[in-house]
């Protein structure tokens, strides 16, 4: 283990970012996880202060207890750490759709005002500027969650006006927001980045800048979002991680080295 | 009652150039082995049909074995893009790729529309997605007769052949798997023809905590093909390779050194299956 590393006091915006979503799940909640940010967030919680929180990962596997970070959604210390291990349909079908999941945990390439995140394409569909790895497990995790979390670093490349593809909606599309969709669950109650943290105005769906991370100015915020981003009146700073949450996200990095990035 | 065979012989028997081909296994048993000997045997305009298209799709349409891919999540797991499959969308190399995209659930009930030979299987999740328009002609909606709900259906998956990779058979082609159990059956039970290449063959398949057997009297070949998962693991076996994981996004980057890789580990082992 890199001892230099772990005793280095400042904490960096990324982890400023994970302790955040970390702090935002309960423990003895069911949370279907995300592979990468998500991941890692979940698991920090769940050495810190929710050690019964649930892990589901959608290759099937529940109550997931892994020792170290996973690479993938269906790494086998994912399957030997499992209270039980379930077919694809099973777990999409009678635990996610059947809403036995209270917080579903995703990552994001794009997003907009109301949450709805794009995973598929960037540019024109036939014609894709950037051809992304597509929907996966998100739409039925955006619906039939309980509630939704969403962890993502914010740029103007990431937070648009407009969306070319929306693969998972968020709180409202044009005039339709949930309840007019039909969709179960309360979509996404947070997002979490790597400059603060932002939440749906109850009424309209719209995101706010709730909580600046310490040393972060709210005119960053404002820059690297690309619509012009409501601040609450109530704007809150980040509190800052506390030691030990601080020194087990970094010996949870650590020990999943093999990880390329996050 | 499964023949077992040869994998040359089993994969020359069963893919035909057009054919609908579903290689199946939900980052664990991922029949990479499968795949290669498709490429070497030349086999093209392939439709190809799988929930995480993975190193192995990104391989095969690279190799220019495919005209169409229909999937849910074309990534390289915990590492980023698929360069093989992106490059094929966005610049058309070696050749264009149409695409039929679906949700992980919308695919995963596909399959098991297909293994119940029923016509389409009912979801949720697709209102607000602009998922409900990309799946066409295999996604619409469907009025519930008993309750008047509009639900999305998504239509019967019935590939030409599906392919698995597991743990274990037996010399009457009964195959064994645990751990991680994916989509394999359903696949399995959905296609017309199949196949289940193992790490071994056994007299007797000894009960494991667990494990499923799929008999041998609804498949079509089961092969011997030891590491025929690698570099995704075999629980039981081996580990899976994260690091090849890794490596591949700079194999796969550029089409010299895909290649050159492509040579080196696939074509020039003509014969080795």
């Amino acid at each position: 283990m890199n001892v230099s590393l772990l005793s280095q006091p400042l904490v960096d915006r990324d982890e400023y970012m994970t302790v955040a979503a970390a702090r935002s799940l309960h423990d003895h909640s069911v949370c279907f996880v995300g592979i990468g940010m998500p991941s890692t967030a979940a698991n920090l919680a769940k050495r810190l202060h929710a050690p019964n929180l649930v892990l589901i990962y959608e290759s099937g596997v529940i109550g997931a207890k892994p020792t170290v970070l996973p690479l993938s959604i269906g790494d086998e210390e994912l399957a030997v750490t499992a209270d039980s291990i379930v077919s694809v349909p099973e777990i999409f079908n009678y635990w996610l759709q059947a809403h036995r999941v209270d917080v579903g945990f995703l990552g994001a390439a794009q997003l907009d005002r109301y949450a709805n995140i794009n995973t598929t394409v960037i540019g024109d569909y036939d014609h894709p500027r950037v051809r992304l790895p597509g929907a996966g497990g998100a739409p039925q995790i955006a619906t039939g969650c309980g509630e939704v979390l969403i962890i993502v670093r914010q740029s103007r490349r990431t937070f648009v006006e407009h969306l070319d593809f929306v693969t998972s909606v968020g709180q409202r599309r044009g005039d339709a927001d949930r309840a007019a969709l039909g969709l179960a669950g309360r979509g996404p109650v947070r997002v979490v980045t790597d400059l603060g943290i932002l939440e749906p105005d109850p009424d309209t769906g719209e995101l706010v800048l709730t909580s600046v991370h310490p040393g972060v100015e709210v005119s960053e915020v404002l820059e690297a979002t690309g619509w012009t981003l409501r601040v609450s009146p109530d704007l809150a700073v980040t509190e800052e991680p506390t030691a030990e949450e601080r020194d087990t996200l970094r010996a949870l990095k650590m020990a999943g080295s093999t990880r390329p990035h996050d | 009652m499964a023949e077992v065979v040869s994998l040359t012989e089993a994969i020359a028997e069963l893919i035909h150039d057009g054919d609908a081909v579903a290689l199946e296994g939900f980052t664990h048993l991922i029949p990479m082995a499968a795949g290669h000997e498709i490429i070497r045997q030349g086999r093209r305009d392939l439709t190809l049909i799988r929930m995480t298209p993975d190193l192995i799709y990104d391989q095969m349409i690279g190799a220019g074995c495919a005209r169409r891919l229909v999937f849910s999540w074309g990534g390289n797991p915990g590492v980023g893009s698929l360069h093989r499959f992106r490059d094929a969308v966005e610049n058309q190399w070696p050749h264009a790729l149409e695409l039929e995209e679906h949700t992980h659930a919308g695919m995963a009930n596909r399959y098991v529309a297909g293994a119940s030979r029923l016509p389409f299987a009912v979801v949720r999740g697709y209102a607000g997605s602009d998922h409900i328009h990309h799946g066409a002609p295999n996604v619409s909606t469907v009025t519930c007769p008993f309750t008047g709900e509009v639900l999305t259906a998504v239509a019967a998956l019935r590939p030409d052949v599906a392919i698995a990779h597991t743990q274990r058979a037996d010399r009457q082609g009964n195959v064994q798997l645990w751990g991680i159990a994916g989509i394999q059956r359903e696949a399995l039970l959905a296609a017309e023809r199949t196949l289940v290449t193992v790490e071994e063959i056994v007299d007797t398949l000894e009960p494991r905590p667990g494990a499923s057997i799929i008999p041998g009297w609804v498949l079509s070949y089961v092969c011997e093909v030891p590491g025929g998962a690698l570099p995704s693991y075999a629980m039981g076996y081996y580990a899976r390779d994260n690091d090849y994981y890794v490596q591949w996004d700079s194999i796969s980057r550029h089409r010299d050194s895909f290649m050159q890789w492509l040579n080196a580990n696939v074509l020039d082992l003509q014969g080795t299956a």
